[in-house]
């Protein structure tokens, strides 16, 4: 122990030299990491800033609806955003009841023995699993064994698989912030654990739920890699072909492989056209991370116990 | 209903074996015919396309794969720690709520937008700043899946630091430690394990980037060393492993073997990219395995 | 149906349990006779809410319990009971802490009968009132049942859980200190419910108040560490001559 300096004037709570140091760690330290917390932030700030800038211009609803033209120099991009509500749709058809149904498993069923252990260390397994490999796995898997060909189906599979893990992930959090009191109730009154899980635990975790796979969606409209080799196409022209000009056995655009073809393949692209690609893909992906964000704020504001 | 249950439950499982199983399926003949750990390990020599003298040595992805990783934790690894702490211990109430808001933000662009980005914004600042002949590189590449690789140690940070009773920080409190001494003193060592998780989910996530690395380290088999940098150069420009598989898997051909089932030459490339997949797979397991030891190492003990 | 005892509603035989290897329950035998008040009482950590949750076998939902022993309600063996839910709703269950579920109170107290298959409206209404007003609780929340069981005040949400365990009409009722989160008035409005129910019921009721067990049970019985230390009628128990010195000393408040 390290003797204390003399207090001045008596004064128990006076400042000495030791706690003017100590209060300057603190300083210091509250400083450090605040900048931290905040440089993370600059970066994000500036980078939708910049990228609202520079595609604003070009924003519109011609730009939106129209098809490429002159080799994707002109034109709009309604293809491959059609293309990416595509994907969303069917890999959430994949991922929503398979991701939902096993979380159930994981919080309600398991018991805690290897069996369920394994489960759980697959689930985290697939979560940490490179978007590539999912690529190479819908390639080997959906592509070839199966024979689905390059097309939506394998390209929405092999999304939906990459996004189980988000849903289970999500599923258990909502069930298992119901508390086990109710549960217990309800087996005090005879229902059996599925009535249980019916009437109560997934009326007050649906919304819970609901974000998970919203946060899902998001994902699978950013995609890219699990896409390249399974159903994404450089260009197909489907003017004039209204909103169900893909097929599920077709190939289509997407909104994040057209992002990547204009900027890194195709020479002499005007900036603002990539720049408003950019902007629009973020803002699909904002608006439905903002759904979420708001259910759970409501959420939080509308506690039902 | 409850059937469909369980049968859900289970399929994760069957899920991360199909996926070992089909990938491993496609890379297997490469590992039969032409496999050399020797040559796939130690050399690097990447000429998958060569007519005469085909090479297959990944040494050089593995090293693009590891000098990005290993810049981006750099990065991120302190400020993902830093922000983490500022936002569990020094803020509250809104502010609080508005990072973590922002937090969620940064982890839901796409990674072909971070790749965008880095391509069309920060190569230019690169050049302009270090002088050096191209943007694309090391460096770049290390921002961008360091920033990307940040929204996942954050949380977990977060949750760990959040995983330790107040009881705890209210004992320091009450004998007079500042928060400054609360968290080094304290929280640190109590969370250790967490916060050590939090980096290896964060090398996780960063090993297996791949758009953004793809678009932004620059596209050349080469491994970044110089006698300068004791590790690597950061303005050199490589080639991830992530990156190869997507470069390569749309140009490499997709051969049927002959009736005796022996494949051409031109086939391995194709098939080898599987194999760097299967590597892949085994990196991002071990590490998602000790991530999860860790983690579990803590409970154990507590 | 065989009754071997027809005074005896339930019979419990050699009960041992186990969590994890710890042993909580000891070698238990207890008779509970028909339409009496059998109060349990003892320290804390002496098996009293296991020994519930093992009568309408809710302890198969703690992972490590393990139950060795025999459990008979009307002579037959609950353990063979195929349809567990059935035998759960005969036992009406009440634990110390509140709980509310989170839906009105309407549907709290119907929960049960819907899952026993009852639909009309005027009869789930006709149960409704019945058991609120059994519980003491209709007075106060008969113009907002439509308010969450979850917003009600814990004193309200207790008598809403008794209500809840009296809604499938139970032949047998728990209750494990339902009174901690009670005030003393609503304790002894409740206690006098329990008086009147015995007629109808079979009362099981767990409690660390000594007072109300010698004001409510017929019989008492004393756990200990999870051995049956004594059980008689509450003339001798509460006596100056129990049969063990050791529930002597509890009821006096020497130890406990």
């Amino acid at each position: 122990m390290s003797q204390e300096p003399a207090m001045k004037d008596g004064n128990p709570f006076g400042e000495t030299d030791l706690i003017r140091k100590k209060m300057r760690a603190e300083a210091a330290a509250r400083l450090l990491f605040g900048a931290m917390a905040v440089l993370m932030v600059i970066p994000l700030l500036s980078i939708l800033l910049y990228l609202f800038y520079k595609g604003w211009p070009i924003l519109s609803w011609q730009f939106i609806a129209d098809v490429p033209r002159h080799n994707m120099k002109e034109g709009g991009i309604w293809p491959a955003i059609l293309g990416t509500i595509y994907l969303i749709f069917f890999s959430l058809c994949a991922s929503a009841p398979i991701g939902v149904l096993a979380g159930i498993y994981l919080n309600e069923f398991a018991r805690d023995n290897w069996f369920n252990r394994a489960v759980n260390l697959a689930v985290l397994n697939l979560a940490g699993v490179p978007s590539i490999v999912y690529a190479l796995f819908g390639v080997g898997a959906f592509v070839l064994a199966f024979g689905f060909g390059r097309s939506i189906l394998a390209a929405s599979l092999t999304l939906g698989i990459m996004n189980l893990p988000v849903t289970i992930a999500a599923t258990k959090e909502a069930l298992s912030a119901v508390p086990r009191s109710f549960r217990e109730a309800c087996w005090n009154m005879g229902a059996t654990p599925w009535q249980t899980i019916r009437t109560i635990v997934l009326p007050n975790s649906l919304s819970g739920i609901l974000t998970g796979v919203i946060l899902s969606v998001c994902r699978a409209a950013g995609e890219t890699a699990p896409i390249l080799f399974t159903g994404a196409v450089f260009f197909k022209p489907i003017e004039g072909k209204g909103l169900f000009a893909y097929g599920l056995f077709d190939q289509c655009m997407a909104l994040s492989y057209h992002l990547l073809t204009v900027s890194t393949q195709l020479q002499g692209v005007p900036e603002a056209l990539l720049y408003g690609t950019a902007l629009v893909l973020i803002c699909i992906v904002l608006v439905f991370n903002s759904v979420a964000v708001s259910i759970r704020v409501y959420l939080r504001s509308h506690q039902r116990w | 209903m409850v059937g469909w249950i369980y049968l859900c439950g289970v399929s994760s499982i069957i899920f991360v074996f199909s996926i070992f199983f089909f990938v491993f399926r496609e890379g297997a003949p490469f590992l039969r015919d032409r496999f050399d750990f020797k040559e796939f390990f130690f050399s690097p020599e990447w000429y998958p396309n060569s007519d005469l003298n085909k090479r297959y040595g990944a040494l050089a992805l593995i090293l693009g794969t590891a000098s990005v990783t290993l810049f981006a934790m750099l990065i991120a690894v302190p400020f993902g720690l830093g922000a983490a702490i500022f936002i569990s211990e020094f803020c509250a109430g809104k502010f609080k709520e508005a990072l973590k808001i922002t937090i969620e933000i940064l982890a839901a662009i796409p990674s072909v937008v971070w790749g965008f980005i880095g391509l069309m914004v920060m190569s230019p600042l690169i050049i302009w700043a270090t002088g050096a002949p191209v943007g694309l590189n090391v460096l770049n590449g290390g921002i961008v899946v360091a920033l990307m690789s940040l929204p996942v140690i954050v949380s977990i940070s977060e949750d760990a630091l959040k995983a330790v009773p107040d009881t705890f920080r209210e004992a320091a409190l009450a004998l007079g430690a500042t928060r400054w001494q609360v968290i080094y003193k304290v929280l640190l060592p109590a969370a250790k394990n967490g916060l050590l998780a939090a980096a290896l989910l964060g090398v996780g996530r960063a090993v297996g980037e791949t758009m953004a690395v793809y678009m932004t380290t620059g596209h050349s088999v080469n491994i970044p060393f110089d006698s300068r940098f004791p590790l690597f150069h950061p303005l050199q420009s490589v080639r991830t492993l992530t990156a190869t598989i997507a470069a390569e898997l749309g140009e490499a051909p997709h051969l049927h073997p002959d009736p005796s089932g022996n494949y051409p030459p031109e086939a391995h490339h194709y098939q080898v990219l599987f194999v760097i997949g299967i590597l892949l797979f085994a990196i991002t397991f071990a590490i998602n395995l000790t991530a999860d030891l860790v983690v579990k190492g803590i409970r154990r003990k507590g | 149906m065989i009754r071997a005892h027809p005074a005896n509603k339930i019979e419990i035989a050699g009960l041992t349990v186990s969590y994890g290897g710890k042993t909580v329950l000891q070698d238990l035998d207890l008779e509970v006779r028909r339409n009496e008040i059998l109060a349990i009482i003892g320290p804390a950590n002496s098996g009293k809410t296991t020994l519930l949750k093992c009568i309408n076998r809710t302890i198969e939902f703690i992972p490590g319990a393990r139950v060795r022993g025999s459990i008979k309600i009307d002579g037959e063996e609950v353990h063979q009971i195929r349809d567990v839910f059935r035998l759960r709703r005969r036992i009406g269950m009440v634990f110390p802490l509140p709980v509310g579920l989170p839906m009105t109170v309407h549907d709290n107290v119907a929960y049960a009968p819907r899952l026993m298959g009852i639909r009309g409206r005027t009869e789930l209404e006709a149960i409704v009132e019945k058991c609120l007003r059994q519980a003491a609780l209709w007075d106060e929340v008969k113009d907002r049942l439509k308010t969450l069981g979850t917003k009600l005040s814990g004193g309200q949400q207790q008598r809403l859980t008794i209500a809840r365990a009296l809604s499938h009409r139970p032949e047998i009722l728990c209750l494990d200190e339902f009174s901690i989160a009670v005030d003393p008035v609503t304790t002894m409005r409740i206690e006098d419910v329990l008086l009147e129910l015995k007629s109808e019921m079979t009362i099981i009721l767990v409690t660390n108040l000594v007072q109300q067990a010698r004001r409510l049970g017929d019989r008492t019985a004393f756990l200990n560490n999870g051995n049956l230390v004594e059980v008689d009628r509450n003339e001798v128990v509460f006596s100056d001559q129990p049969a063990n010195r050791l529930t002597y000393e509890y009821v006096q408040g020497v130890f406990g």
